[in-house]
């Protein structure tokens, strides 16, 4: 009997959230008296695949096919679905990334299977496992019961660090080959596209916000400057339109855009609720301002209290250094 | 960060226009070791403040709101953070175009210019407004929009830097602790927040929908509601836009829909007062981390807002395809008389409130509140309205707070008479009479709590006794009866009995207790046992705090008598003031007493068939208290009168009120005797006589000698304002006088004949200029009503010394319309030597 | 073009989320309810292909019977069709709720023909199950792509397919999927519209059919909700003044985003 680690790769290259499923899935495999064992997919299996030993796995299975090729949500799901019912696994596993989510989601749905995703802990000792998952994006936890006999779950990304297991285990490749119709490859990624321009404020990873305390048109620069070092765009408040020192379509707040980036550097803004409301989806918020009390700086993450016109150029030429 | 202190004169808490502007104006008044808390962050810590349309429309028919309004503006303009974008009231009924009437009256009153506009008129100024909808509009060119969170930084930032104010956001306050202080009286002692306690002299409660829970902290109660006002940003539009401005047009007030139009650069903001009352508990209030925009910021009900966007979008149909951007249920704070809740709380002393106050009146309201706790009173105008003395017990329930919230939250923009009547929360104080009133058809009118007959309806026959008529029009109607005019004639030829079981009684007893009437009142208190006297009771700066009765009972012992509405703040200043070394005890025994008045030329005749006494000038001389047997009880004979007729105010237990009642009526029955209202008592009778009624003619503005009030001379014992009070009568005779006025010509261009109200109506000299003093202070309309016996219309207003002449011929405006009056007296139209009072 | 968009009702997030005392639900209060935001854009998305290749769109959900406020909600901002099925309980787990969504599809397709398109929300802003869609679209025997931010349905599509856009790092993925397809949309595709006055007064007469289902109960039990220990919500102050630069430069590379 064993838990199936769905590790993650991308043409080859392993995806780190693999490790942290392995990392979170070999004590809960020792606890259930359940041996660990991989699953790579596609086309560079075999070279993602090494070395998943350190991390406990007795044995990998490198699944291949000629329509296996790039990632394809159904297909990857078909895969691992087989692979459990012919190798009789009792527990599958993969870290809860949108991908490892949706081919644990798709292999539930083709086995008729409860599927948890995004558990932060899992208790399989009773009858019934239970599991502690994330909800809200981690705001809140719910305790649950699996009721099936074979458990699907996904672990919550960044739920534990990847680490190498202490005793390691063989790691044998050993390879699998799914039957797969051509209405399983519908959903194959047919094209990449690499951005090199067009990032818009609603999408872009980095904005760098400017409010009424940069003071003119002009003084926009440095932040631009900043913006483009981070692959970033530059976006701002109210005020800041209102004096016509930007577009409105640069606007971040309830009746401008509503952003999510990685991180919202918010410079020169006191952070009314309006604009709060535009902002409020961004993962980390930075604030620079000179008052330690102002709005923004309390709900932000992280805050530099000093004057935007000397700290942004300063951030700017801090990253032109490290970048060498 | 400063180190957090451990003492202050002065903890403020609340960083929202008033906290802000209070601490601003408390350094400008010299207030060191200030701290200003707030639990939220700045500048917007996320109480009503943060959410406020922030536009002041300046005309309103409350003197104590237009001018805090005003002064309030005025302040806004002088830091730059004001624009004036215009304002028009618009009208879609025939009523609505009458009270447009009305505020350009009270435009002209407060000195603001104002001007009625046809549909068309309206249309230019605001081209999208669909003008067939409109009869009409009311437009103030000086109708602000400011910017409150920035006014508030710059107060805090003014109190910081000349005062050393210490401001702390993020920092909650735990409990305001209190102690028994000097006389076992309940006093602030410190702020206990989450980041340390700080020991203070003062507290002040500026937390607005917080208030009242902050209050309870110390056992002390400021009574309001945090209530919900809907608002949505619609937009954007492009004839907005096109402005590059904030607001670029006049702001729009739907006043028969409850609605504003507000621009607000490229959207509109469309606000509400037409929606159900939606009132919360403060503990329903999400603290600054459970609340999605802010906590006062509450989840948007569209329901309750759907018929607000129908109406909207008939007054400006491009609202309809603008995209609803931003739409909550604003708090902001409502109390129980619509009125806000200024000054030290009753309860714990050193804890002020300064609540219940919107950004309109904000900055002029925290001066009020400054200067109170500087001065002992503020001086920038009267504010005995936002005084929160001046509520009962029983108005500082929840019960009440939010059954009256629930009713006047539709009379935000409604059309309010002066006269109007509460629906709910009736009868919470009757006078012993009350079932025989009931029987006699009584119409009760509601002083605070305390129900009084206004007329009866049984006495419907004295209309056609006397010829009485309805009057003409409605408005002038409203709320009064041809039967008042009925019992006032009826009392002037045979006599009434008056139910003056409101009055509040207190007394006060013990070695120091004359002593210390004596520094209440302006007149002379130590008199004979069995005496009284009627005097003022003024501020340090001798303005009037209060005008009432005090007589003197025994050697150690003063009664005070006193009207309902005034019973809160007297009984507090009274308290206020009093010796803490135990010579003196307070005891309020208004709901012991019972009084009943009876005069009229046959008041000596019915009387003098129950009672042995002599009831002759000798024997029962006027101002004299006397005890007696009436119809076998128990009562005290006080003779006096509030009406011009001779008789007695008749003090008795309350539980005798009844037996008295029936042996007065049946042995007066035929003389004539009538149950007579409030109408005569309060009104006719009163304004024949000149009588002066606080918070009419009496307001801390005006002091004894411009209301005519002065003794020749001024008794030797101190007083409280007895320096102000010398120094006025040192500066020769008084710019003012209060004048009697009788209106000449009452026809209205439509040849109606109308009747003033007394609603600060303006009086204006022969050019129709109004009438202004070197203090600032207008001649206005105090009082008014019919004088039945001098067959007059009765105006009361202060008038310089030069138009207090006799014959002396100005205007009144009433509805917008002028008309003759001529100055009749300083003293009373009818009987001025008091012979059938006295004779 | 027939467009299916499944939306949930669920507390409006933007606030903390306390839980009731019971541990079984989100304690709403404060919160107020909206439409899950990648929903949203689902619904902006669908109404956007009907406006360019006419069409309608038809807005299923299952949930308490208030949730037919976010069918309004959907009927304000221009969708066309409006489905509820009503649960008595706080939540279905998501094998149910599939299975339910399913046969209501079934339902209307029976007699109105299949959807082109049945649009999910990549994952609901609550529970967060990630897999109702894929269920559904299983169920259904339709393929399925989820993280979606772009819809083409012309361009180089042949007939009958479309393409649709995944974000990776740097760029997207672009799937080639043969209509009728179900697509689990994520914000960020677009910028969903307000409702405006008037579409918020016509959506009051949109008609909502009910259609009640009784589905078994799957295997994943909720036995309570609970919050996480309290995060350290201060602020990190990084510095003061430019000194504070290469403490802020570190904080961007622990975030990843200097590339």
């Amino acid at each position: 009997m064993s838990l199936l680690v769905v590790c993650d790769h991308d043409r080859g290259s392993l995806a780190d959230a693999s490790l942290e499923a392995l990392t979170f899935a070999h004590p809960l495999a020792r606890a259930a008296g359940l041996e660990m064992a991989a699953v790579v997919i596609g086309e560079g299996a075999e070279i993602a695949g090494q070395g998943l030993g350190a991390y406990g796995a007795h044995i990998v299975h490198t699944a291949s096919h000629p329509l296996l090729t790039d990632f394809g949500p159904e297909a990857w799901g078909e895969t691992v679905a087989q692979l459990m019912i012919s190798t009789g696994a009792s527990a599958l596993l993969a870290c809860g990334t949108d991908r490892g989510n949706e081919v644990v989601a798709q292999a539930a749905a083709r086995l008729d299977l409860p599927f948890v995703a995004n558990c932060r802990s899992v208790d399989p000792t009773g009858d019934q496992w239970s599991m502690t998952r994330v909800q809200w994006g981690g705001s809140l936890l719910e305790d649950i019961d699996l009721t099936a006999e074979i458990r699907l779950m996904t672990v919550a990304h960044h739920a534990v660090e990847a680490k190498v297991a202490e005793a390691p285990a063989a790691g044998s490749l050993v390879s699998f080959s799914p039957e797969l119709g051509e209405e399983t490859v519908h959903t194959v990624v047919a094209d990449r596209v690499v951005l090199t321009k067009g990032v818009t404020l609603s999408t872009a990873p980095v904005v760098v916000g400017g409010g009424r305390g940069v003071g003119s048109a002009e003084a926009f620069a440095p932040l631009e400057e900043l913006a483009a070092e981070l692959n970033g765009v530059v976006g701002c408040s109210r005020a800041v339109t209102n004096n016509g020192w930007r577009p409105h379509s640069d606007q971040v707040g309830q009746t401008g855009t509503r952003i999510a980036p990685d991180i919202y550097i918010a410079s020169g803004i006191s952070g009314a609720i309006q604009h709060w409301v535009g902002a409020m989806a961004a993962k980390n918020i930075l604030a620079i301002n000179t008052d330690s009390e102002a709005n923004m700086v309390s709900r932000a993450g992280h805050a530099v209290i000093g004057d935007l016109h000397q700290v942004i150029p300063a951030i700017t030429q801090e990253i032109r250094r490290r970048k060498g | 960060m400063s180190d957090f202190p451990t003492n202050a004169s002065v903890v403020v808490i609340g960083a929202g226009i008033v906290g802000n502007c209070l601490v601003g104006h408390l350094a400008r008044l010299g207030w060191t070791d200030l701290v200003l808390l707030d639990k939220g962050p700045l500048p917007n810590p996320g109480g009503s403040t943060g959410h406020a349309s922030n536009f002041i429309f300046p005309v309103d028919h409350n003197k104590e709101m237009a001018l805090l309004g005003e002064q309030s503006a005025n302040q806004y303009r002088d830091m730059d953070l004001s624009v004036d974008s215009g304002g028009i009231e618009v009208a879609r009924s025939e009523e609505r175009m009458q009270e447009l009437t009305r505020r350009m009256t009270s435009a002209k009153a407060w000195g603001i210019e104002a001007h009625l506009l046809t549909p068309a008129e309206v249309k230019e100024l605001v081209p999208f407004i669909n003008d067939d909808v409109i009869l009409g509009g009311f437009y103030c060119p000086t109708v602000s929009v400011v910017d409150s969170l920035e006014t508030g930084s710059t107060m805090r930032r003014e109190a910081i830097e000349t005062a050393g104010c210490q401001v702390f956001a993020n920092t909650e306050v735990l409990d305001i602790e209190t102690t028994d202080g000097e006389g076992g009286i309940k006093t602030v002692r410190a702020v206990v927040t989450d980041r340390g306690i700080i020991e203070a002299d003062h507290v002040v409660i500026a937390c607005g929908v917080w208030s009242n829970r902050m209050a309870n902290m110390a056992g002390a109660t400021i009574p309001l509601v945090p209530a919900v006002h809907q608002m949505a940003d619609v937009g954007p539009m492009d004839v907005l836009a096109e402005t590059n401005n904030e607001i670029g047009y006049p702001i729009v007030r739907d006043m028969d829909t409850f609605c504003y139009e507000r621009q607000s650069a490229g959207s509109m903001e469309v606000g509400s007062y037409g929606h159900r009352a939606i009132l919360h508990h403060p503990d329903e209030i999400p603290s600054n981390v459970e609340a999605a925009l802010s906590p006062t910021e509450m989840p948007f009900t569209p329901d309750d807002f759907d018929d607000q966007m129908e109406t909207a979008i008939e007054l400006m149909d491009m609202l309809g395809d603008a995209e609803i951007k931003y739409a909550i249920n604003g708090l902001l704070s409502l109390t129980p008389d619509t009125m806000p809740c200024l000054g030290e709380t009753t309860e714990v002393r050193n804890l002020w409130s300064a609540a219940a106050v919107w950004v309109k009146e904000g900055p002029g309201m925290a001066q009020v509140v400054a200067e109170w706790m500087t001065y002992g009173y503020p001086r920038v105008i009267d504010v005995h309205g936002a005084d929160i003395a001046r509520f009962y017990d029983e108005e500082r329930t929840e019960d009440h707070i939010w059954s009256r919230a629930d009713e006047h939250f539709i009379k935000t923009y409604g059309i309010v008479h002066p006269a109007e009547q509460w629906e709910g929360r009736r009868n919470l104080q009757v006078g012993p009479y009350f079932s025989r009133q009931q029987s006699l058809d009584a119409m009760f009118f509601q002083a605070r709590t305390w129900e009084r007959p206004q007329w009866y309806g049984a006495n419907a026959d004295l209309i056609e006794r006397y010829g009485l008529l309805e009057r003409e029009v409605e408005w002038d109607n409203r709320w009064w009866s041809p039967i008042t005019i009925g019992e006032h004639l009826n009392m002037r030829e045979h006599c009434g009995v008056v139910d003056l079981s409101a009055f509040q009684i207190y007394e006060l007893e013990g070695p120091g207790a004359i002593e210390y009437a004596e520094r209440l009142a302006v007149n002379k208190v130590d008199v004979d046992v069995g005496r009284s006297i009627y005097t003022p009771w003024l501020n340090a700066d001798g303005g009037f705090h209060s005008d009432l009765t005090m007589m003197r009972l025994g050697e150690d012992r003063m009664r005070i008598v006193t009207g309902v509405f005034d019973g809160g703040r007297d009984e507090f200043w009274a308290r206020r003031h009093m010796p803490t070394d135990g010579s003196v005890t307070f005891t309020n025994i208004t709901k012991q007493l019972t009084t009943l008045g009876l005069w009229g030329p046959n008041a000596p005749a019915v009387l003098s068939q129950l009672t042995g006494q002599d009831l002759s000038q000798n024997g029962s001389p006027y101002g004299s208290i006397i005890d007696a047997e009436v119809a076998g009880i128990s009562v005290q004979l006080f003779r006096i009168s509030y009406v011009g007729d001779a008789g007695w105010e008749l003090y008795t237990g309350w539980e005798n009120g009844p037996a008295l009642w029936d042996a007065l009526m049946k042995v007066g029955a035929d003389l004539g005797i009538r149950a007579t209202g409030g109408g005569v008592y309060g009104s006719s009778g009163r304004l024949e006589k000149g009588y002066r009624l606080m918070g009419a003619e009496l307001e801390s503005e005006y002091n004894p000698l411009e209301a005519g009030l002065a003794r020749p001379r001024v008794k030797a014992a101190d007083f409280i304002g007895k320096a102000a009070y010398l120094e006025a009568r040192a500066d020769g005779p008084p710019e003012v006088a209060m004048c009697t006025l009788t209106v000449e010509d009452q026809t209205d261009g439509q040849g109606r004949t109308r009747h003033m109200m007394g609603g600060n109506e303006p009086i204006l000299d022969a050019s129709g200029d109004r009438i202004v003093d070197s203090h600032g202070r207008v001649s206005r309309v105090t009082s008014a009503g019919y004088g039945p016996s001098v067959r007059k219309h009765l105006l009361m207003s202060y008038l310089p010394q030069e138009l207090a002449v006799p014959d002396t011929n100005l205007q009144v405006m009433y509805m917008n319309e002028l008309y003759p009056v001529k100055v009749a007296s300083t003293g009373a139209v009818f009987d001025p030597t008091d012979s059938r009072m006295k004779g | 073009m027939r467009i299916l968009v499944c939306v949930k009702r669920v507390p409006a997030p933007g606030a903390r989320i306390n839980v009731t005392a019971d541990g079984q639900t989100v304690d709403a209060a404060h919160l107020g309810f909206t439409t899950s935001p990648h929903e949203e854009c689902a619904v902006e998305e669908a109404v956007q292909l009907t406006e360019a290749h006419g069409g309608e769109v038809t807005v299923m959900t299952l949930g308490p019977v208030e949730a037919e406020e976010q069918l309004r909600y959907a009927a304000s901002v221009g969708a066309h069709n409006f489905v509820l099925i009503p649960i008595s309980e706080v939540d279905w787990d998501p094998q149910r709720t599939a299975t339910a969504l399913f046969e209501a599809i079934v339902a209307i397709e029976e007699t109105d023909g299949a959807f082109d398109l049945v649009l999910f929300g990549n994952e609901s802003a609550d529970s967060g199950g990630f897999q109702v869609g894929v269920r559904v679209a299983n169920h259904l025997g339709r393929p399925i792509v989820n993280g979606i931010k772009g819809i083409d349905l012309d361009g180089e599509n042949v007939e009958g397919f479309a393409s649709a856009r995944r974000e990776i790092d740097g760029g997207f993925e672009v799937y080639q999927v043969p209509l009728p397809a179900v697509f689990g949309v994520k914000e960020g595709i677009n910028l969903p519209r307000y409702p405006t006055m008037k579409g918020r007064l016509a959506s009051k007469k949109a008609v909502v059919v009910t259609d009640q289902r009784t589905v078994e109960v799957g295997g994943q039990l909720r036995l309570r909700l609970h919050r996480p220990v309290e995060q350290i919500t201060e602020t990190v102050i990084l510095g003061t003044g430019p000194e504070a630069a290469p403490a802020v430069v570190d904080l961007l590379e622990e975030l990843g985003v200097l590339s």
